[in-house]
C-alpha cells in the first residue's frame, strides 16, 4: 500500500516535471526541471529492483550530462524566443499524432499481453534477495571483460578525434606561453634609462 | 543462458588484437614526444605494426578453430584471412599517403593513430563471436571513420561527408542494434553459436526472429553501401581526403564481409531462405543502379563510388548462395577488388600535387606520355574491375557466378554479367584517355617518392600477377570455409 503511494507520489512529480522541461521560457529552469525528472526516474527505477541503473543515472545523468547542458545553456546565447516561435503553429499537428500514439499505446498496453500473469517466467530470475550491483560487477570484469576493454578504447578513441577537430592554432588570438614566462631574465623586460635630474644640468 | 562460469581467456588466441592497441598506443605516445615535422616515427611504427600484424594474426589463427573470452571472441582461419587483407590494405593506403597528405597540411600523427584504432575495430569485427562484441567493432571502427573523413577541417566538402556519414552511420547502427535487440529478446543469448542453434530449432517466436534479421541486413547494407542504402557513398568518397577514401573504400569493405559473415552468412544460416531474398533484392539493386549513374560521372572518385555498386553487388551475390563456395567466392571477389581499388586509389594520389587533385576523369589524359609504367598499371587495374581475363578480377567474377548459378539463379547471373559489359565503357574511356589522349594543360604528373612508387607498381603489377596465378589465394579464401 505504502509502497503503491510513493510510486504514485514519484511518478506524478516525475510527469509534472517533464512537461516544465519543455513549456519553462527558461533554459536553465528547463535544466533544472529534467534533473528534478531524472531523480524522480531513478527512484522509481529503484524501486523496481534495478538499483544499479538508478544509481547509475543520477551518477552520470544528474552529475556529469546536466551539468554539462547547464554550462552550455549559460555559454551560449541561445535565443529562445525564436525556437519557440512555431511552438502553436506545429500544435494542430503535434496535437493528433500525440494522440494517434496515445490511442496506439493504450490499445497494446490494454490488450493484457504486458499484464503480470500474462509475461513469460524469466530466463533468469534475479536471486531471492541478491542485490544487482555485486551480480553486474562479477559479470563486467570477468565474463565481459573483453567488451569492457572495447568500450574503453571506444572512449579513447573519442577524446583522440575530439581534440585532432578542435585543436587548432589561430593567428593573432592572445594567450599565455608559461614556459616563456618563466625563462625570462631581468634585461628581457627591464631597461635602465639614464635620465638626466635638473641638478645634474644645472651643474653643466 | 545461466550466468556463464568464467573461465581464465586464452589471452595468445587475440594476440593480433593485443598488439595492435599495445602499439597504437606506442604510436600516440611516440608521436607527441618527437619533433619530427613530418611524423616519420609515428608512420614508420604504424607501418611495422601493420605488418608484424599480418604474421602474427597467420601465426595465431589460421587454422585454428578455437573461442576465447567465453565465447565472444572467435579465432579461426575466416578471421585470419579477413584479418590480414584489412592489415595489408591499410599499409597500402598508409603507403601512398605521404605525398599526398603533405601537400595538403594534414600530415598530422592523429591520422596513423586514428587509422590503426579503425583497424582494431575492423579485426573486433570479423572474429566476434558475440553480439555485444560485434557491435562494438563496428563502432569502433566507424567512430574513427568518421574523424578521418572531416580531417581535412577547413575543407567544407570534407566537413559535409562527415557529416552526412555520421548522420546516415549513427542511423544504421541503431538498426543493427534494434535488429541485435529482439535476436536477444528472443534467444536470450548474446552468443551467435547459441543463436544460430536456436534459429534452426525455431518455430514458436519465428516471425519476431524474422522482424530482428530485417533490421539486422539493414543495418549491415548501409555499412555495405549497397543500394538501396547507399545515400552516403558518393559524397564520402569524394569529399574525404583520398587515403581516407581508400581505406573506406577497401578495408571497410572486406570488414563488412566479415560483419554479414559472422552475424547473417553463417549466425543465420537456417534462416537461409528468408534472407536469401533481401540479399537478392540488394544485389539487383545495386547492380542496376551502380552501373547506370557510374556512366555520367566526370569525377573519377564518384564514378568509384558508383561503380563500387557493382561489386557490392557481385559480393552480395556470392552471398545469395549461402554455401561454403558462394562464401568463399564473396571473400575472395572482395579482397581482390579492394587490392584492385587500393592501387586506383594509389593513382590517383601519384598524380595529385599541391592545388590539384587529380580527380576528374580528363586529369588522366595522356599519362602513357608522361610514364608508360603507371599508364599499364592503370590499364591492367581498369581491365580487371571489368573483368576481363588475364586479371584477377575475372576468375572474382566467374567464382561469384558459379557460385550463383549453383544455388540456382540463373537470371542474377545474366543481370550481373550486362552490367559488367556496362562497367566496361566507363572502366575502358579511363584506358581510351590515358594512351591515346594528348596531355592538356601540364598534363598528368606522376611524381612521388620512390617507396610510393615500388609499392604502387607491385600493388598494379600483383593484379596480373594474381590474374595469371590465381590458384594460391583462391584456396587461401576457400579454405576459410571448407
Amino acid at each position: 500500500m505504502i509502497e503503491q503511494l510513493i510510486f504514485y507520489v514519484f511518478a506524478a512529480v516525475l510527469l509534472f516535471s517533464a512537461t516544465m522541461v519543455i513549456s519553462v521560457r527558461n533554459p536553465v529552469h528547463a535544466a533544472l526541471f529534467l534533473v528534478l525528472a531524472f531523480f524522480n526516474s531513478a527512484v522509481l527505477w529503484i524501486m523496481a529492483g534495478a538499483e544499479f541503473l538508478g544509481i547509475v543515472l543520477v551518477l552520470v545523468y544528474v552529475g556529469a550530462v546536466m551539468v554539462l547542458f547547464l554550462f552550455v545553456v549559460m555559454m551560449l546565447d541561445i535565443n529562445v524566443a525564436k525556437l519557440r516561435e512555431g511552438f502553436i503553429r506545429h500544435l494542430y499537428i503535434g496535437i493528433p499524432v500525440a494522440g494517434v500514439m496515445v490511442v496506439q499505446m493504450l490499445l497494446v498496453v490494454g490488450s493484457g499481453v504486458f499484464a503480470p500473469e500474462s509475461l513469460p517466467e524469466p530466463a533468469m530470475p534475479i536471486p531471492e534477495g541478491a542485490a544487482n550491483t555485486p551480480l553486474l560487477g562479477s559479470v563486467l570484469y570477468t565474463v565481459y571483460m573483453l567488451q569492457f576493454e572495447l568500450a574503453a578504447v571506444i572512449l579513447l578513441v573519442a577524446i583522440i578525434a575530439a581534440v585532432m577537430l578542435t585543436l587548432r592554432r589561430r593567428e593573432g588570438t592572445k594567450h599565455q606561453d608559461p614556459g616563456q614566462q618563466v625563462r625570462v631574465r631581468k634585461e628581457d623586460r627591464l631597461r635602465v634609462v639614464k635620465i638626466p635630474g635638473r641638478r645634474q644640468a644645472d651643474r653643466e | 543462458m545461466t550466468i556463464d562460469a568464467f573461465e581464465t581467456p586464452n589471452l595468445l588466441l587475440a594476440l593480433p588484437e593485443i598488439w595492435l592497441l599495445a602499439m597504437a598506443c606506442v604510436v600516440l605516445v611516440v608521436d607527441l614526444y618527437s619533433s619530427d615535422r613530418d611524423h616519420g616515427p609515428a608512420f614508420i611504427l604504424a607501418q611495422i605494426t601493420l605488418l608484424v600484424g599480418i604474421g602474427i594474426t597467420m601465426i595465431t589463427q589460421w587454422g585454428v578453430d578455437a573461442t576465447t573470452f567465453n565465447g565472444s571472441y572467435v579465432a579461426d582461419s575466416l578471421a585470419a584471412v579477413l584479418k590480414s587483407a584489412i592489415l595489408l590494405l591499410v599499409f597500402l593506403g598508409f603507403a601512398y599517403s605521404r605525398d599526398y597528405m603533405r601537400d595538403r597540411g594534414l600530415l598530422r600523427g592523429e591520422f596513423y593513430m586514428l587509422g590503426l584504432f579503425c583497424v582494431l575495430g575492423m579485426m573486433v569485427t570479423v572474429s566476434a563471436g558475440n553480439l555485444l562484441t560485434l557491435y562494438l567493432g563496428v563502432e569502433l571502427m566507424s567512430l574513427c571513420l568518421y574523424a578521418l573523413v572531416a580531417f581535412d577541417r577547413d575543407s567544407p566538402t570534407g566537413s559535409e561527408a562527415a557529416m552526412k556519414y555520421f548522420v546516415l552511420g549513427a542511423l544504421a547502427s541503431g538498426m543493427l542494434l534494434y535488429g541485435m535487440s529482439m535476436l536477444y529478446g528472443v534467444t536470450g543469448t548474446l552468443e551467435l553459436s547459441a543463436i544460430t542453434q536456436a534459429a534452426a530449432e525455431m518455430d514458436e517466436h519465428r516471425l519476431l526472429f524474422l522482424f530482428g534479421l530485417v533490421f539486422m541486413v539493414v543495418g549491415v547494407a548501409f555499412k555495405f553501401g549497397a543500394v538501396p542504402f547507399h545515400m552516403w557513398v558518393p559524397d564520402v568518397y569524394q569529399g574525404a581526403p583520398t587515403p581516407v577514401t581508400l581505406v573506406i573504400a577497401t578495408a571497410s569493405k572486406v570488414a563488412a564481409v566479415g560483419l554479414f559473415l559472422r552475424l547473417i552468412g553463417e549466425g543465420l544460416l537456417p534462416l537461409l531462405e528468408s534472407w536469401q531474398h533481401m540479399v537478392v533484392i540488394l544485389a539487383v539493386l545495386s547492380l542496376i543502379l551502380g552501373n547506370t549513374i557510374a556512366l555520367v560521372q566526370t569525377n573519377i572518385k564518384r564514378m568509384l563510388a558508383y561503380s563500387t555498386f557493382n561489386h557490392v553487388g557481385f559480393i552480395l551475390m556470392g552471398f545469395v548462395a549461402g554455401t561454403p563456395h558462394g562464401f568463399g567466392a564473396a571473400t575472395f571477389y572482395a579482397v581482390t577488388y579492394a587490392l584492385t581499388v587500393a592501387a586506383t586509389f594509389g593513382l590517383i594520389m601519384l598524380l595529385a600535387r599541391k592545388g590539384f587533385e587529380a580527380d576528374q576523369i580528363s586529369d588522366f589524359k595522356g599519362l602513357n606520355e608522361r610514364s608508360p609504367l603507371f599508364a599499364f598499371v592503370m590499364l591492367l587495374l581498369m581491365i580487371s574491375l571489368t573483368g576481363i581475363p588475364g586479371t584477377v578480377g575475372f576468375y572474382a567474377k566467374w567464382m561469384v557466378l558459379k557460385a550463383v548459378v549453383e544455388a540456382g539463379f540463373v537470371w542474377l547471373a545474366v543481370l550481373a554479367v550486362i552490367g559488367a559489359v556496362v562497367g566496361a565503357f566507363y572502366y575502358l574511356r579511363l584506358v581510351r584517355y590515358c594512351y591515346f589522349d594528348k596531355p592538356e594543360g601540364e598534363g598528368p604528373q606522376p611524381d612521388g617518392s620512390r617507396g610510393f612508387q615500388a609499392v604502387l607498381a607491385v600493388n598494379g603489377l600483383a593484379i596480373l600477377w594474381f590474374g595469371i596465378f590465381p590458384g594460391s589465394l583462391v584456396a587461401v579464401c576457400m579454405a576459410a570455409f571448407l
